[in-house]
Parts: C-alpha cells; sequence; structure tokens
C-alpha cells in the first residue's frame, strides 16, 4: 500500500512528532498503552474456527478450515499450519484488489512464525489423524484485514490465535473430512502473541494508530509464548535498532502479553 | 523452519560438546568475495560462504520506472532476491519469486534505505539484483554481504558496510553462521545485519524459542562475526581497489 500518497496523515505527521517532543500521543494514550481491544471468538459457522480480532478501530477476522493435503517431504508424520493474509480492499483507500503485496505476506509470514516456532498447533497430534494414502490435516488460517487503522499485525496475530482456540477438528471417514462434524477441539500446545512497537522519530510507540504509523521510520514486531519464550521478531522499516532498545522492547512485550493472553 | 524437535529424522547437530561441523559455535565458514566480477553493472559481488553462493549487481543511480513511484526528496531502494532453481541441495525449486523470497527482499530493501545515502540523489533508483546459486543455509545474510560490496563497487555513497551472519541455537547452544541442518533443524534462527561502525542493527528477523538472555547473547555472538565479515569484506575491496604504495582503509 502506498501509505505515502495518504496526504492528510502526511500532513498529521508534524503533529504527531510534536507532541511527541512532550511525551504525548495524539489519542491521548501511554506510549506503551493498548487502544481497547476485543476479540469475538466463533464468528463465523462454516469455517471451523474463527474470531474476529478488534484493536481500537482496526479489525482483522481470522478463519481457520481444515483440508487433506501431503505433508513436508522431512516431516511426513506431521500434519501442516499455513498463515495468509488478505488486505480487503474493503479495510483502506490504500489497499488495491489483487494478489497479495510485500506487506501482506510479510504480516502473514511473521503471525506464521509465531504460531510455528512456538508450535501453538500440536502438529504431532495432527499428523496422526492421517489418510491411507499418506495425506495429513492441514490447518489454514487465513487473516481478513476489514479496517485498518494502525496495527493490524498484533491485531491479526491475536485473531490468528482466538481462531485456532475457537478451531473444532472435523471428523474423517476413509480418510475424508466430513464436513460440519466435530472430533473435539484441536490440540495446542502454547499461546502466542505479538506486540509491535513503531520508531516516531526516535521514540518506540506500542500499538500505533494510522497516523503515528505513516509518521514511523521503522517497526519492531516481537512474538511471545505464554510460558515466556521470543518466539518471533522482525524489524521492518529503514530505521536501525540498538540492542539495547531491542532487549527492552522484547522486555516490554513479556510484560504487556497477558493483557493480550487474557482475550484469548 | 526452526522447530519440533521430536522429529525422527532431526540429525545431531552436535557431538562430543562441538558442532558436526568441527566449528567452533563462535566460528564462521570460510569466505570469499570476488569484487566486480560483471561488466554490465555498475558494480557486482560475488560471495562464497560455506557453499553458498550469491551473486550481487547494482544498477543506477537511474531512472524510476514505473515514473509515479519516484520520490522527489530521496532515492528508492529496490532490492530483487531470487533463488535460482537449481540452488538447493534437493529437489528442483520453482522459478521466479515466491512469499519467503518476496519477504527477504523486502527486509533487504529496509537495510539499504537505511545504509544508502538516498537523499543525495533524489528522483532515482538503485536496484539490487540479488541471485542466490547455491544455498547452504544463510542466502538472505550473503546476500546482504555481497550487496553491501556491490555498491562500494558501484561507487555508491553509504554510511558503513553492511556485514551480515545468522546466529542461532542448535542442541541447546547459541552459535554464529548456521549451516543448512543448522538452519533447518536448530531450535532458533536469528539473521542479523550490522552497520560494525555505530553498533546498529539493519536486519533483525528471529525464528524458534529463545529467552531474552539467549536473545541478548546471540546479540553479542552476531556483533563480533559480523566485524570478522567486515573484515574479509574490506580486505577484498582493499585488494581490489588499493593503490600500490598507500595504505589502505
Amino acid at each position: 500500500m502506498d501509505m505515502d500518497k495518504m496526504i492528510l496523515e502526511q500532513v498529521k505527521e508534524e503533529y504527531v512528532k510534536e507532541l511527541l517532543k512532550a511525551g504525548k500521543r495524539t489519542d491521548g494514550r501511554a506510549l506503551d498503552q493498548y487502544r481497547e481491544i476485543s476479540v469475538t471468538k466463533g464468528y463465523l459457522r462454516n469455517a471451523e474456527g474463527s474470531a474476529l480480532a478488534c484493536i481500537g478501530a482496526t479489525k482483522v477476522l481470522a478463519g481457520v478450515k481444515f483440508d487433506m493435503l501431503e505433508p513436508f517431504a522431512d516431516r511426513p508424520a506431521e500434519g501442516v499450519v499455513m498463515v495468509n493474509c488478505e488486505f480487503s480492499p474493503a479495510a483502506h483507500p490504500g489497499f488495491n484488489p489483487g494478489p497479495p503485496d510485500e506487506n501482506s505476506i510479510e504480516l502473514a509470514r511473521v503471525v506464521d512464525r509465531g504460531i510455528r516456532s512456538a508450535e501453538a498447533v500440536d502438529v504431532a497430534a495432527l499428523g496422526a489423524t492421517g489418510s491411507p494414502d499418506g495425506k495429513v490435516l492441514g490447518v489454514f488460517i487465513d487473516l481478513y484485514v476489514l479496517d485498518h487503522s494502525g496495527n493490524l499485525t498484533d491485531c491479526a496475530a491475536l485473531a490468528a490465535m482466538a481462531a485456532l482456540k475457537d478451531a473444532k477438528v472435523p471428523q474423517l471417514k476413509a480418510g475424508k473430512i466430513v464436513r460440519g462434524s466435530d472430533a473435539g477441539r484441536l490440540s495446542l500446545r502454547r499461546n502466542v502473541v505479538t506486540c509491535t512497537f513503531e520508531n516516531v522519530a526516535g521514540s518506540y510507540l506500542l500499538d500505533a494508530n494510522f497516523e503515528e504509523e505513516v509518521a514511523s521510520d521503522g517497526r519492531l514486531t516481537i512474538g511471545v509464548s505464554d510460558d515466556g519464550f521470543v518466539c518471533a521478531g522482525q524489524k521492518s522499516g529503514a530505521a536501525s535498532i540498538t540492542k539495547d532498545a531491542l532487549l527492552g522492547l522484547a522486555r516490554a512485550t513479556m510484560k504487556k502479553s497477558g493483557e493480550l493472553f487474557a482475550h484469548i | 523452519m526452526a522447530g519440533n524437535n521430536n522429529n525422527p529424522n532431526k540429525p545431531k547437530l552436535r557431538d562430543g560438546g562441538r558442532r558436526i561441523s568441527g566449528r567452533g559455535d563462535d566460528e564462521l565458514r570460510p569466505m570469499s568475495i570476488e569484487v566486480g566480477p560483471m561488466v554490465r553493472p555498475e558494480g557486482s559481488a560475488i560471495v562464497n560462504w560455506g557453499r553458498n553462493k550469491v551473486l550481487a549487481a547494482v544498477y543506477g543511480p537511474r531512472e524510476v520506472f514505473p515514473k509515479h513511484l519516484t520520490d522527489p526528496h530521496k532515492a528508492l531502494i529496490n532490492a530483487r532476491y531470487i533463488m535460482a532453481p537449481f540452488s538447493g541441495q534437493e529437489e528442483h525449486g520453482r522459478a521466479g519469486p515466491n512469499r519467503r523470497s518476496i519477504e527477504v527482499s523486502k527486509v533487504i530493501k529496509h537495510v539499504f534505505e537505511n545504509n544508502v545515502l538516498v537523499h543525495s540523489f533524489p528522483k532515482t533508483t538503485v536496484d539490487l539484483m540479488l541471485e542466490v546459486l547455491q544455498s547452504d543455509g544463510g542466502t538472505r545474510v550473503s546476500a546482504i554481504n555481497a550487496a553491501s560490496v556491490a555498491l562500494v563497487d558501484a561507487g555508491i555513497p553509504i554510511r558503513d558496510i553492511v556485514s551480515a551472519v545468522s546466529v542461532g541455537k542448535a542442541d541447546g547452544k547459541m552459535v554464529v553462521d548456521l549451516d543448512k541442518d543448522e538452519d533447518n533443524w536448530g531450535e532458533s534462527d536469528m539473521p542479523l545485519a550490522f552497520s560494525v561502525r555505530t553498533g546498529e542493527m539493519l536486519l533483525f528477523q528471529m525464528d524458534g524459542m529463545l529467552t531474552i538472555e539467549e536473545l541478548s547473547t546471540g546479540i553479542d555472538l552476531g556483533f563480533e562475526a559480523a566485524k570478522k565479515v567486515r573484515a574479509i569484506q574490506t580486505d577484498a575491496l582493499v585488494r581490489k581497489y588499493a593503490i600500490p604504495g598507500e595504505s589502505a582503509q
């Protein structure tokens, strides 16, 4: 998306930076404060799992569907997890229809990284219910950005994790999925959330709103598991980061994560 | 892909307290750099690192295409990281970009948006063409090291040479410069790029499971390793460009 082209936000950029000099944000929040968070699990009926996550005015819907597919060659006994992300043109005037761009691919891969690294989904259990022809259960997590007011990553990670929690594994008959059937909850090993910080004129802002994102020089996303590990990291944008700043933000993420885990 | 260690296919990554390759935990694989092997681009370099072989070609500063993307205040950086279909140790790969290469290209672009003095030549683009000809774990850091040398070869003004290395956790120990098996089967993988002069990180990505202490150790190991990478980069450039009788650097 060409956020650079959003002229109103460009004008607001100076205002965002000017306020920050006094340690203030445009919406009055503390630098490490989330907007209001809500998560609605079971938002859809046809998907085997779903959740709508809202952070402030940002909305991301996650749908989970199961399919039988070929396992990875070096992991034949494990189920497969895939995360995709769609920036719906409904969500922002800067989003265009078409194949996923680098921003939506990056977002999906960062969310995927956390879920995969922490083995949030028990892939061994998932692979145990294979079909006679060697296929295994695959979990497709599709993230639909429905309204973009900043911090899509944390909102998407929250929606993905909540949708996994909501997911019911379908029954198999002769290696085929029986749609609408229920063989119990998807087996999860850990919960994962992310905290994303935007570097605006040298200050790191947690959960940036849209105008703060436009004013940002760079971004850091840290994923953590509910048993206290860092399980995903991604620096994005041109701004560099020092070791001390990075470790400080990783500690801040550990501290903040409880607030997010409470919603899933 | 780091992660699940219960898989029966997982090879041993350490034996008798050492890495399977025999390297020390802070030891790099042999690295050599050819500066300017190509005639057509403004600058080029090939990095051979372990079995990795990555070519970087720099074009620009040149006119932006499509034109409407032109930035009146600064030069654009465009990075295209691609793995050749024959580059892997296993099956034939698909030609062209995929989701992974698009993400890697994006983060490499961000590295050089910081590093190149983009405000010195507005309304232009600098294109970094990064071809992975052979892969062995650590292709994106090889590509960054090659790109940085190629930018110098092209005479494009930069803040510092960028020196990149992957760090990770393999069978319980933090180690630098992961090879393919350590990358694939280790507990964590963290590619880093540094400006050694300032100590800042220009690339930080991480997967797998680490404590904050391990994260800290990993960054320290990465910085020390990046200094060694920088010495190899500088040496390659000096061999090509030093004027006999004058002291280099």
